[in-house]
């Protein structure tokens, strides 16, 4: 386990809700920042703030540095070749869409399909199904098995010579699934099919070798590895990046503008239009200098054995059904209670300071397969401890002796 | 008295583990469909009524232990009052789960004061609300659907 001591560098922890010290599972929709990451960000703030690639002045030409260091550092953490193929967005969603409308529309035939998988979050299913609506490709869904885990030979089958692309998460948000990624990648590039892989619950967590995959793009959250909001990553490969058209166009992503013609600048810069996040960019390349510093197999280590705890100690509870059990699982454990809703649920264990997400998950139908309206969640970080899974787990006893 | 405990109060888990009248009810005249879908509170309400008053009314469909109670205590508290009644009613419920309320207002509402704790738990007034606006829609003849989110 990692050394408790770690909790200092996260300030909100110190939080009191409704007069207990936070614990806070529900690390699947957002994390908690480091002081280092927060720090960074207000340093830039109050000593050095300028636009980025306006460099005729110091101050400019310095953010723009910064901003090129956060995108090497990016490079290096998920091992990319070019630094060019690390494309700054908002998040995740943005990076999909991104993919759906310049690659999909640009570089997939009408009649083509998509093969995504039953446990996709929203945003790795809505953009592929307004592509199908708008372009006329068809959108296949490769089943999971009751257990949570993918049909791999069922998703295997689900690629064709009309296959155009493939796109699966790395992690499910929901379940906690770690899919088998790397045999995913060699099978669709076997098949010639373009893929892409949402990475949003399993960076800083697992590590990420971009090239070893083999896959097309990569789509990743900062805020959910402990950096700031409003800041993602696109990796794509340069190959492909080179001949898509931008997904949005306007200032910084030009080469020449007359009113009768515009020409594109090359990759990143054609993708990243208008002003950045560069305080977020910025932040997000400190999250990386901390997450690497702790390692990412030490946190692993750390997360999977309150996972092991979790799992343990929740299976002793009478009533409780975990939703979700994997072989291969990231910290994510989802369950549901007998003859309990879970946002009763929630609420009770919110008054004992505990935050779980309770719903579905953005994964309506995932959750419509699995045949629960919602589930409680409970999700862990680096900072978690054995003793906050003991607090949920006396929450839960809490919640049976209110409701049942 | 713990707050979770202030919020589900004796009466309110009793009616979520028996709803009354809960069931499907046909022929009826006013029915709407009230369905929260973040949360996955899904109703439906039926009402049977003359021109002034709601002879009978019922409700079924699933979610929480706050949204059903709610349900539940609706039908029970609504069957044989005139049509104007209950939608005065249902205004000051509506008032009560969001606000504070004049002592007048929480008197009329009787046994439904058990609700006031909702109140302190912003995140579950549309719990309480959405059989109460899927009755508002019903008897406005509305769309027939309706959300609390």
């Amino acid at each position: 386990m990692l050394n408790p001591n770690i909790r200092k560098q996260f300030p909100v922890l110190k939080h009191i809700e409704n007069g207990h010290e936070l614990v806070y599972l529900d690390n699947t929709a957002t994390t908690h920042k480091p002081l280092r990451v927060i720090e960074r960000m207000t340093k830039f703030y109050t000593h050095q703030n300028a636009t980025v690639h306006r460099g005729v002045y110091g101050l400019s030409q310095s953010a723009t540095d910064y901003c090129e260091e956060a995108r090497k550092k990016v490079q290096t953490f998920i091992k990319a070749k070019h630094e060019e193929e690390i494309i700054f967005v908002k998040g995740t969603t943005e990076a999909i869409n991104l993919v759906a409308e310049s690659f999909g529309r640009f570089h997939l035939k009408k009649g083509q399909e998509i093969l995504i998988t039953e446990m996709e979050h929203h945003a790795n299913i809505v953009p592929w199904q307004q592509l199908c609506i708008k372009h006329g490709c068809t959108l296949q869904v490769a089943p999971i098995k009751d257990n949570g885990e993918l049909n791999l030979e069922a998703w295997k089958a689900g690629i064709n010579k009309n296959t155009g692309l493939v796109a699966f998460t790395h992690v499910s948000n929901a379940l906690g699934t770690t899919n088998p990624v790397q045999e995913m990648c060699d099978f669709a590039k076997a098949a010639g099919v373009a893929v892409l892989i949402d990475g949003a619950q399993a960076m800083s967590h697992i590590e990420v070798d971009v090239q070893a995959l083999n896959c097309d793009f990569y789509a990743f959250s900062a805020h959910k590895m402990h950096g700031p909001t409003g800041i993602g990553v696109l990796y794509g490969k340069h190959e492909l990046l080179k001949i898509m058209p931008p997904y949005q166009t306007g200032g910084d992503m030009i080469d020449v503008v007359t009113f009768e013609k515009t020409t594109f600048a090359v990759p990143p810069a054609r993708f990243e239009p208008g002003t950045p996040a560069i305080a977020e960019i910025i932040g997000l390349g400190e999250t990386i200098d901390f997450l690497t510093e702790i390692g990412l197999n030490n946190i692993f280590h750390h997360e999977h054995t309150l996972l092991n705890y979790a799992n343990i100690k929740l299976k002793e509870i009478k009533g409780l059904r975990i939703i979700g059990e994997a072989k291969e699982k990231n910290a994510i454990v989802s369950f549901v209670l007998d003859d309990i809703h879970p946002h009763d649920a929630g609420t009770i264990l919110d008054t004992e300071g505990i935050a779980v997400r309770v719903g579905h998950h953005c994964a309506q139908p995932l959750m419509k397969r699995l045949e629960v309206p919602a589930t409680i969640r409970a999700s862990f970080s680096m900072y978690n401890t054995l003793e906050e899974v003991d607090k949920l787990v006396a929450g839960i006893k809490k919640i049976q002796g209110i409701m049942l | 008295m713990s707050r979770s405990q202030q919020l589900y109060e004796a009466m309110i888990l009793d009616h979520n583990k028996k709803p009354r009248n809960f069931s499907v009810m046909d022929p009826h005249t006013h029915s709407s469909h009230g369905k929260n879908p973040l949360c996955g509170d899904d109703f439906y309400v039926y009402i049977s009524c003359n021109d002034t008053e709601i002879e009978a009314i019922s409700f079924i469909g699933q979610g929480c232990a706050i949204s059903k109670s709610s349900g539940s205590m609706m039908t029970e508290m609504l069957k044989g009052l005139p049509i104007q009644e209950a939608l005065e009613l249902k205004e000051s419920f509506l008032e009560m789960v969001s606000t504070d309320i004049s002592p007048e207002k929480k008197k009329s509402l009787g046994k439904l004061k058990v609700f006031e704790g909702v109140k302190d738990f912003p995140a579950r007034v549309k719990c309480a609300a959405l059989v109460w606006r899927a009755l508002e829609d019903a008897l406005g003849a509305k769309s027939g659907e309706t959300s609390t989110e």
